[in-house]
């Protein structure tokens, strides 16, 4: 299915920041460019700015004074949200409770005058389109979580919007039809084709469905990048421990080694630090014999998760390391191992925080 | 003592209360209605006797339109006091509902200082336009006395369910392109129905029987409440008087159950 307006229009954010009238500072200045088309991923915990700046994208709020919004580089700051023909998920849904789930997601163009007829037409192909046949003259409150997150993604492209933009959509559901319609937007995203702005909290949604992800925190931009830049070369110690797991280390490095308590851990370069925080994954991290690596400690404990063992092991750096092993390698607690780890897999962070 | 008989005698005092403050005077004020001397055709002469029937359609209609009245300013009045902050906000809530500390006779000596012969209103017209304006007297003064009455009660309920609303509805309705009259329309107005009926159904009951300001007024005025006070008093008519009582209350119950069943699928609706 195509838009009316092609895919969607390209968005700028630039120097917006937003203090609420409590004084309260959301969002610091921040500056983003979105592609035509281009999902972007807004993640960060709560309170980081992600959901003020979607808002601010939306029309939901007003940057402070100085900061400007563009669709198609044309300025929308002074446009409200009803102008700016945007389709909005809300976390909750904000269903309409006293309508059908056919008059839902007819609203919009029930608002713009459109037609009965082809208004029946559009809902039937959206209907289709998210899967809700047979719910059409359903009240709200007769559907489930998951159908309600449908009909509201649903009313929101009904419209053709030329920017959908979604605050959580996958939040209020339990983990298992999460991840089950996690796969479901991400094809329709996909299909749809629209410039889309997301927001979420959690990283495997980020990783799923964004091209490029904006890692926030605090009001500010930690790191903007596509998923794997953002996973293998995070730009900071909070975006290293953000996104997926990550083994902090804190030591000198002599000669491009790391000097650890079990052993010198080459790394790419051969620098000099005082003191270096290095990121270490821990899928990175190869179990090996004893004394067949540089690297060496003793296992704490081991978890078997199914597709893969997780194992803390003490005696290798200051804090525990946690590896992530093959689920068939043999190991038990108390066991002394080697880690063997590539030197490209070790990866210097600044020292800030 | 076995459980059951247990249960069955602490029920006991609710029985005796029932019966002596409820059933026993409804049916003695029943019974009473049909001892006249037109027995039970007493009960049609309610709607048959012209003066009666006039009377009792200018009650429902007077309710109504306080009922209207009071919903569309406490309506405005609750939605901008909830959904603003300002300087005095609070004290202008509490001062809202002072009101609500007045008995009818104090509301309708309130509204005789107001639109009274000697009463504000008729100073500022005589001064303006060279003639008095009175209407404390009238039916225009209760409807102005029951107003009074019923807004801060209704400002109240409307506030809360207010409070309870998720905006989120309303920036999904703007999403979508919808301006502020068709927000209003479309969601917040939907949304508010529960609320509407049990404050509205408040504001009915009260001018349908309130008493106290029609009295204060003057005696004259053609409403129930006061007709049932001069057949009663002044006629010694008990019979006509009992019926007419019946009558009040079946005809308020019957327009409150009708408005109930009728928001019970507005609320089922609205989820």
């Amino acid at each position: 299915m195509s838009t009316a307006n092609g895919h969607g229009a390209s968005v700028s954010v630039q120097a917006c920041g937003k203090t609420f009238a409590d004084g309260t500072r959301a969002l610091e200045s921040a500056t983003l460019d979105i592609a035509r088309g281009e999902t972007l991923v807004l993640l960060g915990p709560s309170g980081c700015g992600k959901t003020t700046m979607l808002r601010i994208i939306a029309g939901l709020e007003l940057p402070d004074e100085g900061g400007t919004v563009l669709f198609d580089g044309k300025d929308v700051t002074s446009e409200p949200i009803e102008q700016r023909n945007v389709g909005m998920v809300f976390q909750s849904y904000a269903l309409f409770p006293n309508m059908s789930v056919a008059d839902n997601i007819g609203y919009g163009l029930k608002v713009r005058g459109v037609p009965r007829q082809e208004r029946a037409a559009r809902i039937a192909e959206l209907v289709a389109l998210t899967n809700i046949a047979g719910l059409e003259n359903r009240r709200i409150d007769q559907l489930s979580g998951g159908q309600r997150q449908r009909v509201a993604l649903a009313r929101a492209v009904a419209i053709r919007p030329r920017i959908l933009l979604l605050d959580e959509p996958l939040t209020a559901l339990d983990a298992a039809l999460r991840d089950r319609l996690r796969g479901e937007l991400n094809r329709l995203l996909r299909a749809l084709g629209i410039t889309t702005i997301y927001v979420t909290h959690d990283q495997a949604e980020a990783m799923e469905l964004g091209d490029r992800i904006v890692v926030m925190r605090k009001g500010t931009i930690a790191q903007i990048g596509t998923p794997r830049e953002i996973y293998f070369t995070p730009r900071n110690r909070f975006v290293a421990e953000f996104i997926g797991a990550a083994n902090i280390i804190e030591s000198p490095v002599e000669d491009g080694h790391l000097v650890l308590s079990g052993g010198r851990q080459p790394l790419r370069s051969g620098i000099n630090l005082a003191v270096a925080v290095a990121m270490i994954r821990p899928e990175t991290i190869q179990v090996v014999e004893a004394g067949r690596a540089p690297l060496s400690g003793t296992i704490d404990s081991v978890s078997f998760v199914g597709d893969r063992q997780r194992l803390v092991i003490s005696g290798t750096s200051r804090k525990p390391l946690t590896v992530d092993a093959p689920n068939a390698v043999q190991v038990r607690p108390g066991e002394e191992v080697g880690l063997l780890v590539a030197p490209e897999s070790v990866r210097l962070l600044p020292l800030e925080d | 003592m076995s459980q059951k008989s247990f249960v069955w005698s602490c029920l006991l005092p609710l029985v005796m209360v029932t019966a002596a403050f409820f059933l026993l005077p409804m049916v003695r004020l029943v019974v009473t209605g049909a001892e006249g001397p037109q027995g039970f055709a007493a009960y049609l002469a309610i709607l048959i006797e012209p003066r009666y029937r006039a009377t009792l359609i200018n009650t429902v209609l007077l309710a109504a339109a306080t009922t209207g009245v009071t919903l569309i300013v406490a309506t405005i009045a609750g939605m901008f006091l909830q959904r603003h902050r300002f300087p005095g906000r609070a004290v202008l809530i509490a001062m809202l509902t002072f009101p609500l500390a007045f008995p009818g006779v104090v509301v309708g000596f309130m509204i005789i200082l107001l639109a009274g012969r000697q009463g504000l209103i008729g100073d500022l017209s005589s001064r303006v336009f060279g003639e008095k304006l009175v209407f404390a007297y009238s039916i225009y003064g209760l409807f102005l006395g029951y107003l009074y009455f019923s807004i801060p009660r209704v400002i109240l309920t409307i506030m809360a369910a207010v409070q309870k609303l998720d905006t989120g509805l309303e920036e999904a309705a703007r999403s979508l392109g919808a301006g502020p009259w068709a927000v209003q329309r479309d969601v917040v107005l939907p949304a508010l129905a529960p609320a509407f009926v049990a404050s509205g159904a408040i504001a009915f009951a009260t001018a349908m029987g309130a008493f106290g300001t029609a009295f204060t007024l003057a005696t004259n005025i053609d409403v129930l409440p006061m007709l049932i006070y001069t057949e009663f008093t002044l006629a010694a008519n008990f019979a006509t008087a009992a019926a007419l009582s019946v009558g009040l209350g079946l005809i308020t119950w019957l327009i409150l159950a009708l408005a109930r069943s009728f928001s019970g699928s507005a609320v089922a609706a609205a989820g």
